[in-house]
């Protein structure tokens, strides 16, 4: 389970560029929960994500993983838990490295990295089969380098990758949208599968509102860094993209109401 | 032809060197993507630490050799831990003037504890010349050959076979993906300077003997390790050992052919040349 509570980022803090990124931020994840996550444009959802992940410090606010606090953690101590795939196909491999190489490192996530040899012999057939269920045929192109696959290929690798050692949550940062229709819907379905398959709990960003809707149990809104909509089961099936809509307006509207209260 | 075999051996010989220290900047580049200039001084600190483990500690020469390169590891990673890893920034430039400072203030303290005189470090083995086709030769330059491969050997070994090498290549590649995956980049830093250090400090044991040790010893040399590195095309390792080979076999060929007085500016003339073709340098990409 995962608990953040009254999280608080703010971008170049005492400048005049000074951006209220995320302005107390609370929310329960459970075991087994995969979220998707919508907003606007600057509303939040990947900074939300880095500071789960700790790419950035977060200025105040707590970040509990099974009720252990782990906001002081460098990113390296937090990927142990949390592992992510981002929208760059490129950024969550190794290029020049080899797939089996690649997927050596991601097996060791957590790990001391030692003498022993990089590529164990025995992890090879673990690695295979792993590829096989991708049905993209890289099962017999361990020693290829990364950097020779397609994008869609690169991106299905990485979510193998982040979910060879299970995490405690995984992170899913637009993952899809770097892609062409066709590998998106594939990558999409395989995300479906590796998270049914291991009942992970997941955190999937996304700017399609019909994705969010589909895929999940629960959907969180994100807007001015805050979460301003949060369904769970049979109330976000009921869901249409319309209510959707509905409601992102109806918030712009009432800030565009307490705007005009300012001026006046 | 035996004129020939004496400067191919010579130069064989500086050029391993050269190759050492241009492989002890690759290695903090590739990880950091800085150039060290702190990488001439554990040239010096590897000579001064064989000559204390030789005549103050009375160690035969053996340990000797290997206390000294350990004992520049371990200055490396302080420097690395306690010199670099404070300023706590990313920023190559910061970090670049930081060695340099770092390198002054390292060479200042060789000057205080070992003093401004020249010293001489006795030969690996005595210097009784060995004839080979024609050439004769010095145990110390087969012994800087040997050591040299053995010392390629092991980081080839050590960066392409272990775990630890391969999660340093990860960082080196791509530092967003090797923090995903779990990757400590601080402890990597931190061997990385380590093995730079051993590379330098091999280096000094090793050519000391040859030229003279002083506590500037390592600048130029250093220099010219440098050169070989961007020779090769920095960060390369093959690179990194044909720059070196190379600059070494110019120098001396030059030196022998044309006028010992030339060599350094046939070997920078021609070091312009293949930058001016191919500004990545040889094996660069």
């Amino acid at each position: 389970m995962i608990t953040i509570t009254d999280l608080v980022k703010t971008f170049h803090q005492g400048s005049v560029n000074e951006v209220l990124a995320l302005s107390g931020i609370n929310l329960q994840v459970q075991k087994g929960d995969f979220i998707t996550v919508i907003g606007s444009n600057g509303a939040g959802k990947s900074t939300l994500l880095n500071c789960l992940a700790g790419s950035h410090p977060i200025d105040s606010g707590h970040i509990l993983i099974d009720d252990q606090e782990v906001s002081r953690w460098p990113e390296y101590k937090r990927a142990t838990q949390i592992s992510r795939v981002f929208q760059d196909p490129l950024l969550g491999t190794c290029g020049p490295l080899t797939i089996e190489q690649n997927l050596a490192l991601a097996n060791r996530r957590g790990k001391y990295h030692g003498l022993k040899r990089g590529v164990q012999q025995n992890d090879r057939k673990l690695f295979q089969q792993q590829l096989a269920q991708l049905n993209l045929g890289l099962e017999t192109r361990l020693k290829d380098s990364v950097g020779l696959l397609s994008g869609g290929q690169r991106q299905a690798l990485t979510l193998l990758m982040a979910t060879l050692v299970k995490p405690k949550i995984l992170l899913l940062d637009e993952h899809t949208a770097a892609l062409d229709p066709k590998t998106a819907l594939q990558v999409l379905k395989l995300t479906q599968q590796l998270i049914d398959d291991q009942h992970l709990t997941a955190l999937m960003v996304t700017h399609n509102m019909r994705q969010a809707l589909q895929l999940g149990n629960r959907l969180i809104m994100l807007h001015g860094g805050r979460i301003i909509l949060d369904v769970t089961g049979k109330e976000k099936e009921a869901m249409t993209v319309e209510d959707l809509l509905e409601q992102f307006y109806k918030v712009r509207g009432e800030e565009f109401v307490s705007d005009r209260m300012l001026l006046v | 032809m035996t004129d020939f075999m004496q400067y191919l051996f010579s130069g064989l010989t500086s050029g391993a060197i050269y190759a050492l220290i241009a492989l002890g900047f690759c290695v903090v580049n590739n990880t950091m993507g800085i150039v060290n200039f702190v990488q001439v001084d554990f040239v010096s600190l590897g000579g001064m630490l064989m000559f204390s483990a030789l005549f103050g500690a009375g160690l035969p020469m053996v340990p000797g050799l290997l206390l000294a390169v350990a004992g520049v590891a371990l200055v490396a990673m302080l420097v690395e831990r306690f010199g670099l890893r404070p300023a706590r920034s990313d920023n190559h430039l910061v970090l670049i003037f930081l060695t340099v400072g770092l390198s002054i203030i390292l060479r200042g303290a060789l000057k205080l504890i070992w003093g401004k005189n020249r010293m001489a470090l006795p030969p690996l083995t005595p210097d009784i010349p060995v004839k080979i086709f024609g050439a004769s030769v010095l145990p110390q330059a087969l012994w800087i050959l040997l050591l040299t491969i053995i010392a390629i050997a092991l980081l080839t070994w050590f960066f392409y076979r272990t775990s630890l090498g391969l999660s340093m290549r990860a960082v080196a590649s791509n530092p967003t993906a090797a923090a995903v995956v779990g990757i400590p980049a601080g402890r990597v830093r931190l061997t990385s300077y380590a093995i730079a250090g051993a590379l330098g400090g091999l280096a000094g044991v090793l050519v000391t003997p040859i030229t003279t040790l002083s506590y500037d010893v390592g600048v130029l040399l250093g220099l010219k390790g440098f050169a070989a590195a961007i020779l090769g095309g920095f960060g390369s390792f093959p690179g990194a050992i044909l720059g070196g080979l190379g600059l070494g076999l110019l120098e001396s060929l030059s030196a022998g052919y044309i006028s010992s007085a030339y060599k350094d500016v046939v070997a920078f003339v021609v070091l312009l040349l293949v930058l001016f073709v191919r500004p990545k340098g040889l094996l660069g990409k």
